[in-house]
């Protein structure tokens, strides 16, 4: 059966496990015509020529897992910042793992989707947020059909996170081929902040594919940090809708590190509603062996005096492919915007690829928009000069593949995350600099 | 040419409709509307073609029937109805044996009111051009002196009947039927357009030009252009269009296809002016053109374009670079005013080693219009050390219109080195205010402003093209400000 008939014919068994009687019943009964209307994006839709779902959907994928799979936190530890405390929402094949967790619903809530969608005191949140700002296509509207469990983080006004929250995804191989499918909600109201790390692991050579989606809102002068650790094995895919909704003075950055995966598609969508909005789009991309990214970002001014900085860098080697289509949209009423949008990316090998699709789209005359792609080699000289030095090129290439993603990861504001992430890029590159950068 | 002051744009800007607006009554031998296969033979009967040409034309008109009308491009406009146009429009009094002195006169008061005397050019310019009036070549000058070269430089009818051996091992070799459905629509209909053949090592002693115009009301046009330049060779070629008002739609589907051997070298100028549609954004040319090169060793293609006109241009002169350490190159100026809506851009395919490209491309909105840049930059596995630089900006004056960038980028090999900005941007105010000072009054100051921003492209024209496009910019954007 195709993956398309057996998720639209599974849905009754999946509305039976969950509570119909809830508001959110409608919508996931409209999310799963919608996706039957829509289906699964193709090469052929513009926003997906580069990237082919083709082989992943080809898999038989269990939609529930039906074993329960304990971990010790000794054996996953190295998946979290453990040196930096945090708040903790695990899931092991998309089902809650409460002895790795931990929440609080002092202040703030950090909990769980399952609870807010069932629960009557989130009912007033959920009410306003829930799928307000995804904008549906055939990924989200299968999400949103789906959505049962996930992370939900709600900030009232004037409150800021005592510390970071940590998101982490583990698919353990229960099943020979997982469809997870985790729902987010972050509400920041007015005047609050919050940090969120998110991190997808899978922990066999088993098949995994996930279909995540994130609602982020941030109130007037909120502040919202996402760090997104895309760090998984050959064997795994992940799709990452964001939808991020801003409004006056709100700063919001996602920052996203790229390491592995079968396929990884990021669909980031940012929307500003309101002035003096900052929004930031982070990425470093490092690939190696078969694997595929691809970043597609849209950020859309609807409001004068708003900002928004893209900044994606990629180093492509063997044979990886790497594929960048962003877009900015100026409304007419959005002047004296500032936009910008960069993407540098270097090749290594001769069976890597770059597909770069910078897009604007402006209607607004009074504004500043620009952006930038380059494809190019490491500087033959500079590596020359470092050999010079005594630094052995393996390590010379390192450093310069290091001072090229400087940028973005200055951008980092956690130290110990910041120091996970170099960790994370030197074993990569396969070197050891020796000192810390 | 004589000089062009500021005064004769104050005249002209005095008089706001389109300046090439008017008609010419000649009478026509047109045919009936519709598209059938019985139209095409008759296109063909009547331009006493040859037996391939007729199944090649049929042939397409097959493969463009199985064809839908591309969608994807930023523009939107009602579709034109391909069974009211009529397909074949030739001034009457045509004569195959033609002179300067046989063409009616009618006709060539008309050019003179272009600005295109042919006894003026001939005279002082330099410039050989055959002029095309709805479809058909009515005069050709200067064929003598290109003759003693073993240039050929005629008419594409004329090529077929003189040198058929050359027209059919080039045409369709760059712009292939199957290409898209205008580049199809093309091949089964076209009536005319030029064909220039440019031997081993001559290099062209003028610059070759033809004029474009659609004169007679509900007649498409259908352009084919086939430019061949042996090893060794170099030709530079001028194309301007200029179109009268008409209320209804205009189509005009060209195709132009370069052919640089080993060692040649082609630059192909445009200057496109067809009917924008008025104010109210009614009316205007659907301008769909198909233009491309390819290059062999060593060769290079170098596309100028100046685009005003139309009210829906997509046109993306590409090239590609075949043979190693070609050069492909792309400047254009795009003005959109009113209502007219451009998606323009260019192709790069490298698949030499050592291949270069440059892209320059300056968009400027105005009024309403929305100006789009589309482009392709490929870099093939086997294409080492490509170069490619692209720089798109924009210039949008007034909050009602619009500029686009999509530029695509596709590298395949480590050794390719791309580089791609876009900039968006208005005419700053302080920039107007210093003009003001210095007692140039704002409208004359856009003008001056533009320039500059344009200056990298319009550098790139031919003397006497450059001084037409300056002109062209002012009297488009003109009315845009306030």
């Amino acid at each position: 059966m195709e993956l398309k008939e057996k998720l639209v014919s599974s849905f009754l068994a999946f509305e039976s496990t969950v509570d119909t009687k809830s508001t959110v019943h409608d919508i996931r009964t409209k999310a799963i015509k919608d996706f039957e209307a829509f289906g699964f994006p193709t090469k052929k839709v513009e926003a997906w020529k580069y990237t082919s779902l083709k082989n992943v959907l080809k898999n038989d994928f269990a939609l529930f897992s039906k074993n329960e799979v304990a971990i010790e936190y000794k054996d996953v530890k190295k998946y979290f910042v453990h040196d930096l405390d945090t708040y903790k929402i695990v899931f092991i094949d998309g089902v809650y793992s409460s002895h790795l967790s931990s929440t609080t619903h002092d202040k703030f809530d950090v909990c769980l989707m399952s609870s807010a969608l069932t629960q009557n005191r989130f009912k007033a949140v959920i009410d306003v947020y829930f799928n307000k700002v995804a904008k549906q296509d055939g990924l989200v509207s299968l999400n949103t059909a789906y959505s049962k469990e996930g992370a939900y983080v709600y900030l009232p006004k004037n409150v800021a996170a005592d510390k970071p929250i940590e998101v982490v995804h583990f698919s353990t191989g229960s099943e020979t081929a997982m469809l997870l499918q985790p729902r987010n909600l972050i509400v920041v109201e007015d005047n609050s902040e919050v940090t969120i790390i998110e991190r997808h692991q899978s922990l066999s050579k088993n098949k995994t594919f996930t279909n995540s989606v994130t609602e982020i809102y941030a109130g007037k002068n909120a502040h919202v940090d996402y760090y997104k650790i895309q760090n998984d094995t050959t064997n795994a895919s992940l799709i990452d809708n964001t939808f991020t909704e801003q409004h006056d003075h709100s700063v919001a950055s996602v920052h996203t590190f790229a390491f592995g995966g079968e396929i990884t598609r990021n669909n980031l969508n940012f929307t500003q509603k309101g002035q003096g909005i900052d929004s930031i789009l982070n990425g470093v991309t490092i690939l190696e062996g078969k694997t595929h990214v691809d970043h597609n970002t849209l950020v859309e001014h609807t409001e004068p005096n708003c900002e928004s900085h893209q900044d994606y860098k990629g180093i492509f080697d063997e044979k990886s492919v790497g594929v960048f289509n962003g877009k900015i949209i100026v409304d007419q009423i959005a002047q004296k915007t500032n936009a910008f949008q960069s993407n540098n990316n270097v090749l290594l090998s001769d069976k890597a690829t770059v597909n770069s699709k910078p897009q604007l789209e402006i209607f607004a005359d009074d504004v500043k928009c620009s952006h930038g792609c380059t494809i190019g080699q490491l500087d033959e000289s500079a590596l020359f000069y470092l050999k010079t030095r005594g630094i052995p090129e393996k390590e010379g290439k390192a450093l310069l593949m290091y001072a090229f993603a400087n940028n973005v990861l200055d951008s980092v504001k956690i130290p110990q995350l910041k120091n996970r992430i170099n960790a994370l890029i030197a074993e990569k590159l396969g070197v050891s600099i020796g000192f810390d950068l | 040419m004589s000089k062009y002051t500021e005064d004769d744009l104050k005249k002209e800007l005095e008089t706001k409709e389109y300046e090439y607006g008017f008609y010419t009554d000649i009478e026509s031998d047109t045919f009936p509307v519709g598209l059938n296969e019985d139209v095409i033979r008759a296109i063909s009967a009547k331009k006493n073609e040859p037996e391939w040409l007729t199944e090649w034309r049929l042939d397409a008109f097959k493969i463009w029937s199985e064809m839908e009308e591309p969608e994807w491009a930023n523009v939107n406009y009602d579709k034109p109805d391909f069974q009211a146009i009529s397909y074949y429009s030739a001034p009457k009094k045509a004569d195959p044996n033609k002179t300067l002195d046989d063409v009616d006169p009618e006709l060539l008061a008309t050019f003179e009111k272009l600005g295109i005397s042919l006894d003026e050019q001939k005279k002082l310019s330099g410039v050989a051009v055959d002029v095309v009036v709805d479809s058909v070549s009515v005069a050709t000058t200067f064929k003598k002196t290109l003759a003693e070269k073993g240039i050929i430089f005629c008419s594409i009818s004329e090529a077929v009947k003189d040198y058929p051996e050359l027209v059919k091992k080039y045409i369709g070799s760059v712009v292939p039927k199957t290409d898209n459905f205008y580049a199809a629509l093309n091949s089964a209909v076209f009536t005319d357009g030029s064909f220039c053949y440019i031997p081993k090592g001559v290099r062209c002693p003028m610059e070759l030009s033809t004029y474009f115009r659609i004169n007679q009301s509900g007649t498409g046009q259908f352009e084919r252009t086939l430019v061949v330049a042996d090893e060794s060779s170099y030709v530079s070629y001028l194309e301007g269009c200029t179109a009268p008002s008409r209320d209804e739609n205009q189509l005009h589907a060209a195709v132009v296809e370069l052919i640089a051997m080993d060692d040649a070298e082609i630059k192909y100028s445009t200057v496109q002016n067809w009917f924008p549609g008025n104010a109210e954004g009614k009316g205007g040319v659907f301008n769909f053109v198909t233009k491309r090169g390819i290059c062999e060793n060593n060769a290079k293609i170098s596309w100028t374009q100046v685009e005003t006109g139309s009210a829906v241009t997509w046109k993306y002169p590409s090239c590609i670079l075949k043979g190693n350490n070609s050069v492909g190159e792309f400047y254009s100026i795009a003005v959109t005013n009113n209502y007219q809506q451009a998606d323009t851009g260019t192709k790069m395919i490298h698949l030499g080693k050592n291949t270069k490209s440059t892209i320059i491309s300056k968009g400027i909105s105005a009024g309403k219009s929305q100006n789009s840049y589309r482009g392709l930059v490929q870099i093939s596995p086997r294409a080492t050390n490509a170069r490619n630089f692209s720089q798109c900006d924009s210039l949008l004056m007034g909050n009602e219109c619009g500029a686009h960038t999509f530029p695509y980028i596709e590298a395949k090999n480590k050794t390719a080195q791309i580089e791609h900005e876009a900039t968006t941007s208005k005419i700053g105010e302080d920039q107007i205010f210093y003009c003001n000072q210095r007692g140039i009054d704002t409208e004359k100051a856009i003008a001056l402003i533009v320039n500059g921003f344009s200056k990298e492209v319009l550098n790139k024209l031919p003397m006497e093209f450059a001084v037409e496009a300056q002109k062209l910019l002012e009297i488009s954007l003109e009315g845009s400000v306030g």
